[in-house]
Parts: C-alpha cells; structure tokens; sequence
C-alpha cells in the first residue's frame, strides 16, 4: 500500500536529517520525500510517501510523531487531495529532428519547453505521479539525458464540493491509456 | 530558590556561568564531568557554583554518564554528564544510547569546537550531535548564547517529561564565554513536544476493569514505566485489591516485593520457570510500562497466545509494535492505575489458578548447587541479599551470567534500588553507575555486583570511588570467562573457546583445552584484583572458600571506604532457566 503522510516539522537545523536518520535506521521504505518552507517561516512542511500495510504506516507515523522538532503528522491518503511531482527533463532533439514531434507531447501533457540547446531541450512538467512517468516513458525513445524530480507533494482539498476542472488530472486519464 | 540568587546579581552572563545556574536552578546537586580544552569556561564557571553543585571527576567519561545514569536512576531525578569536545564526546556515546534504551531522563553536556571552526575538521571536532541524533530523545547545538535559558529549560522538560530519555547539548566554546543580557523567564518553544501527558479514558479504564473481572488466568506483567511514572504504590494496590499474580521484567524489578506470595519474579529469557509458564497460560495478560521487547517475549508470536492483552504505556509507538493489544491504552501509567483502582473488583474465580501458580512456584524454583564445595555465584548474591535485608541497599551490576542471577537471587524490595543497564546491555555499566547512586546516597549499601569481564571495561573508576569518597563496595563474582558468552558456546557451539578466556593467551583455558570438569577452578588468576583495588587505595580482600564468604561480605559491609571482593567461583555454572532466543517457552531449559 502507497500512503501520502503530511508532516508540519519545525524548521530548525538537522531536522531533515533527523527524520531520514529515523526512517533509514527502522528500515522503513521511503518513495519520496519532498521539504519546503510554508506560510510560517518557523515551520516546514514534509511530505513522504510511504510503501508499506498499515502496521508500517502505523510505526512511522508515530516513531515521527516522537521527534521533538515534528509538529504534526497527518495520513492524507484516505482523505481527498492534490498531489504534485514537478520534473525537469533534457531530452535529445537534433535540429531537423523530432524537435515538433516533442513539442506537441509536451503540449499535450501540459509541460513547457524552459530551454533549448543545439542538440537537446529542457521540459518543465508537473502533475500526479502517474502522469510524470507516462511522460517519462514517452520521452524515453528520444533519448533522456537528464532528469530531476522534486517528489511528491500533496494538500488536502477543501471539504466544499465545487472543483474547478483540474485539467492536469484529465489528462493523466488520456495519457496513462 | 535560595540557591537561585548566585549570579543573578548581574544581569549579564557568559554562557557558561548561564548553563551552571540553569543547573542549579533545575535542582541538580551533582554532575559528573571530566574537562578539556573546549569544555573549560563551563569548569570554571562550575568551580564559581560549587557550594551548590558538586562536581565529581571521573576517571573516564564513560564512567562519567554511567555515574550520571546512576544517580538518575537510583532518584528519578535526571543525571548530569559533562565532557569536552571529541574524545570527550564521544566517550559518551554508549551511555547515551544506553539511557536511551532504558527511558532514563541525563542531560549529557559537551564542549564543542568554536562555532567559527566547526566543520573544518579541528582539533577535537566531531559533529557530536549527528552522532547522537539517533540515539538521543532530543539535542542541540548551541549557537547563540541568548538562545541557552530557553534551551536549558527545553533540555530538562523534554528529558523528564513523557517518556524521559538522554538529551545532548552541544556548547562550542565561544558561546561559553559570550555574554548576554539573560532572560530566564524566556518561554519554551516545542510546538512539537506533547505539554501535557496521555491519560486513559475512562471507558479504557472501564474495559480493563470489566476485563479483570471475568478473567480466570490473569497475570500481570510489569516494567520500568512503573518505575518512570513513580506508580509502584498504585500498582502494589492493585495487586492487594484484586489478588492478580505479579511478574516483572528486569527494568521493572522492585515495583512490587520480590519476596511476596503473589510475586513471580522476573519473566523472559533468564526468568523463572513460573513466571514464564504463567504467563503461557494466562487469559488475560496486564501489561504495564513494558515494551514487549524480545529478550522478554522470545517468539513474539506464541507470547501469551491465549490471553486478552491490556498494554498501558506512555509512548505511543510501543503499543501494537511488537505485540497486538486487545484493549490499548497510551496513558501515563501511574494515572490509569489510580483510576483502575477506584473501580476495579477482584476476577470473579480465580482461586484454582493462583493455586496453580503458587504450586508452579514451588515446583520450579529458582535453583542452584548446594552442595558444591566451593562457592558459586548465586550462593554468593543470595548470601548478600539476605545480609542486607533489613539496610538500605542499592545493588548495580555489569551484563552477562552475574546479571541475571544477581536479576534472579537478590531480592528487590523497593524500585529504584536495582540499576541494570537492561535494554542496551553495556558491560562495564556497574562500577561507575553505583558511584553515582552513592553520590546520590551517602549513608546507602551501595553494591556493584561485577564480573570480571564487566569490571574491567570501567575498573578506572575505583580511582574516582576512592578520591571522591565514595564507599562503593564490588562484589566480583570472578570466574576469569566471559561466562554468559561461554554458556552459549557450551551451549550451541560445542563448547568451543573463541576468545573468552580472560587469561594469558598461552594458558590452556584460552585455548579450551582446560580442565572442563564441572567446577574445576582455574588455578592461576588473572588479573590479581586484590592488588589493582589496592592500588586505587580501596580496601579488597579474596575469598575462595564456602565457608570464608559470610565473613568477607560483612568485611566487605563494615569497611569504610570502597571495597572490592575477589569471589573466585567456577566458570561452568550456567543460567537457568533459559528460552533460548527467538524461542517459546515450551522451550525452556531448565537443567
């Protein structure tokens, strides 16, 4: 089982190392793992996605929950939520090659092509995880050079119904067929 | 305070002189701390404080931390290490760990290279605290003197409250001697840390009790969160209104009376026959500040198969760790016990199986060769036990067979008069720890009972127990073998020596090519113990014969100052019973 865990730590020197020591020193298997500053300069936001039955999800949630400097642990997996991985991308393009073929993929997955070499572009794309890799393997015959990822991020939506289209998930459907 | 008006005079402090009145002002009355060059400024400042604060030197700042755990056990009060930076910090690194393991509350205090030079790999820099991130309830480094009240008082509210444990400060040099202008009614800042403890709920409460009633088979199982919360009078009433049979783990030893009708002394891997097949047969087992841990549980799987399980412990991700609990409860123990006790009634029938388990008692006591002409190690801690029944008396020791029959023959009255370093496991842990219950406990009995391989790893301090006054008295059960390593070679390695012969290499016991007839002495002894302590100035005598041990342990009682008494004793006796581990206790050996 794949779980999105959201965690508010204090943002204090050695907390990133302190939380991965944790989880590398317990064996427990980390996806991703994503830090960022919030709202408050005094806390950052941790999220991890986790792989494990609930008895794993279980311990990490509360061996976190022991580190002093961690605020606040929250299992979003089970709620409703927006989740994003932002990816940078070089991919071969010769001039005179599939430069177009490559710009209507990128348009098609809603992604941007941030910088152009002689002999290869950048693309910038984010989305849930499942459209990133689909993007991934269609660039795959052109020939990745380099790829970075940031890992998953994610926020619990608001409990009012109305959701404006989210058109990067619509067309996760289409790519992912 | 009184003692608080030294130095609040001035308003502006260095930083050490704000971490010596921090000290003070959290009713520390001793610390253990050896110097350095960037631990300096804070000696200074102690020698400034002393008429409030006592500082002992130790010999090695292992033995430092272990005093520390020594005094902190044996009061409930948190202990105090210092040491420089490096060396002296990591020096400290496994009585670190090991109070980590215990739940014991030490606020650990390193110098540290100035913060202008950390990171350049100086003289005496190691990033202490990335070494002790893991093993640590919490740490800091200090980088800015104004930032130390409040961490001072975060160090000591997060190393007593909750589940308490070891946190480490960091304090570079540059900030010991930096002033500020001191705010001591600064806040703490732990958006993090839980203010206020867990406490049951009443409907959890009520299910135990419900649960309790209808049992037919309950034990209860108690550990050293008993000890943490100071609920041993809670849980020794609970005992009294419900009649429910008592065993306890070696942290927990002494939370109720070892030498009591429903006490079945301690379970697990070296427990007693009745406790374990208690606890086999139960329906409903209690357990209380306990963690599950494997040297207790052996296969967790067939621990306690047919019982309903109560687990009350104060952290949270002990419960449902190892074991599965029916009824779970994250609360500070001392209050659920409070609260069970208001409303708890005895289990409806139960007279068969305390029958039973007094009759298990009787049929599978603890046991050893009376008749041996010579003395063995349990003759020798019962012999001290029963000598100091009626004294105050404190009992340390080091890890391996000495242990576990100290665990199994030395009867606990009280908590806290028993100091094991159980989780961890350190050898060595024995000499220093009674010097810091000493310290804690001037007119007390204070006995490290010692093997030899244990001894040795901290023998330094009988300096620190000599100059410092400390009328420690060893009982050095001297069997001239890493005895329990050796009982698992005779054990599951066909008796075969790798390494733990104590002797010359070139004597035919290293070799184990000796003399293996049951109880056949090894005739030349090394070290010459007697003439080590003699050394260090403490008082020591030998003692071989049966019929010479009472005499030697009221010498070793009646002398003034540290005593240490060579017991030789034969290195074949093994301890039993024993689970071997990772097994059930239907595979218990018991001869």
């Amino acid at each position: 089982m794949r779980h999105v865990l959201s965690a508010l730590v204090q943002n204090v020197p050695g907390v990133l190392s302190h939380i991965s020591g944790m989880l590398a020193s317990r064996g427990y298997n980390i996806d991703s793992l994503a830090v960022g500053a919030t709202e408050n300069p005094e806390l950052s936001r941790m999220t991890f996605v986790v792989v494990g039955d609930d008895y794993v999800l279980s311990q990490v949630r509360k061996q976190l929950e022991k580190i002093v400097t961690v605020v606040q642990v929250d299992d979003i997996s089970s709620q409703n939520y927006v989740e994003r991985d932002l990816m940078l991308l070089k991919v071969k393009a010769l001039p005179g090659g599939p430069r177009s073929e490559i710009r209507e993929l990128v348009e098609i997955f809603r992604g941007r092509i941030v910088d152009v070499g002689p002999e290869e572009v950048m693309i910038e794309i984010s989305g849930r995880e499942s459209k990133v890799e689909a993007f991934i393997e269609r660039m795959r015959p052109y020939g990745i050079l380099e790829l970075v990822r940031t890992g998953r991020i994610a926020m619990v939506r608001s409990t009012s119904d109305y959701r404006p289209s989210d058109s990067s998930e619509n067309l996760e459907t289409n790519a992912t067929e | 305070m009184a003692n608080s008006q030294l130095g609040r005079t001035t308003k502006v402090m260095t930083g050490a002189d704000i971490l010596v009145q921090s000290l003070v002002d959290h009713g520390v009355e001793v610390l253990f701390a050896y110097p350095g060059g960037c631990s300096m400024p804070m000696h200074q400042s102690l020698t400034r404080y002393s008429k409030y604060l006592r500082t002992i030197l130790p010999r090695h700042e292992q033995g430092g931390a272990f005093a520390a755990q020594g005094y902190s056990r044996s009061t409930g009060k948190p202990g105090v290490v210092m040491a420089t930076s490096g060396p002296g910090a990591t020096n400290l690194v496994t009585a670190i760990a090991d109070a980590k393991l215990d739940s014991i509350p030490l606020i650990a205090i390193t110098g540290q290279v100035p913060t202008r030079a950390i990171g350049t790999d100086a003289f005496q820099e190691t990033p202490i605290i990335e070494v002790c991130r893991g093993i640590t309830k919490h740490h800091y480094l200090v980088t800015r003197v104004d930032d130390l009240p409040r961490i001072m008082k975060e160090a000591f509210h997060i190393a007593t409250t909750g589940r308490p444990g070891p946190v480490i400060i960091d304090m570079p040099k540059d900030v010991q001697l930096d002033r500020c202008e001191v705010d001591w009614d600064v806040p703490m800042n732990l958006p993090g840390y839980r203010v206020t403890r867990p406490l049951a709920r009443d409907e959890q409460i009520r299910q135990v009790a419900a649960a309790i009633k209808h049992a037919k088979r309950p034990v209860i199982y108690a550990g050293g969160g008993i000890i943490s919360s100071e609920a041993s009078e809670e849980l020794r009433e609970l005992v009294r209104l419900t009649g429910i049979p008592i065993t306890m783990t070696v942290m927990g030893l002494g939370v109720y009376p070892g030498d009591a009708d429903l006490s079945l002394d301690m379970l697990g891997m070296h427990g007693s026959a009745y406790a374990n097949y208690a606890v086999r047969d139960c329906d409903l087992l209690i357990a209380l500040g306990v963690r599950f841990d494997d040297r207790v549980t052996g296969r967790v799987e067939t621990f306690a198969k047919h019982a309903k399980i109560v687990h009350i412990d104060i952290d949270a991700s002990e419960i449902n760790k190892n074991k599965t609990a029916h009824i779970p409860i994250c609360s500070d123990v001392k209050y659920a016990l409070q609260r069970l006790n208001a409303i708890v009634e005895a289990p409806e029938d139960m007279v068969a199986w305390v029958k039973h388990c007094k009759e298990l008692k009787e049929k599978y006591p603890f046991h050893y060769d009376q008749n041996f002409d010579g003395i063995v190690q349990q003759h020798a801690i019962q012999a001290l036990s029963d000598l100091t029944a009626d004294r105050e008396t404190y009992v340390t020791v080091g890890v391996g067979q000495h242990q576990m029959w100290a665990a199994q023959f030395f009867k606990f009255r009280k908590p806290r008069t028993w100091l094991s370093s159980s989780g961890l496991g350190t050898m060595g842990f024995g000499l220093p720890s009674a010097m810091g219950v000493q310290a804690a406990h001037p007119n007390a009995v204070v006995i490290d009972i010692d093997g030899d391989g244990s001894f040795q790893m901290n023998i330094q301090e009988l300096a620190t127990c000599h100059c410092e006054k400390l009328p420690v008295k060893v009982l050095l059960l001297n069997n001239q073998h890493l005895g329990m390593v050796v009982q698992w070679e005779d054990r599951f390695m066909g008796s075969n020596r790798a390494h733990t012969y104590l002797g010359p290499i070139d004597h035919e016991e290293a070799s184990g090519t000796g003399c293996s007839v049951r109880h056949s002495y090894v005739q030349s002894r090394y070290p010459d113990f007697v003439q080590i302590a003699k050394g260090y100035g403490c008082g020591a005598a030998t003692v071989r014969r049966k019929g010479d041990l009472v005499g030697a342990l009221e010498e070793m009682l009646a002398y003034p100052g540290p005593f240490v008494l060579d017991v030789e004793v034969p290195y074949q006796e093994h301890v039993l019973p024993m689970i071997p581990s990772g097994m059930s206790v239907d595979e218990m050996i018991l001869e």
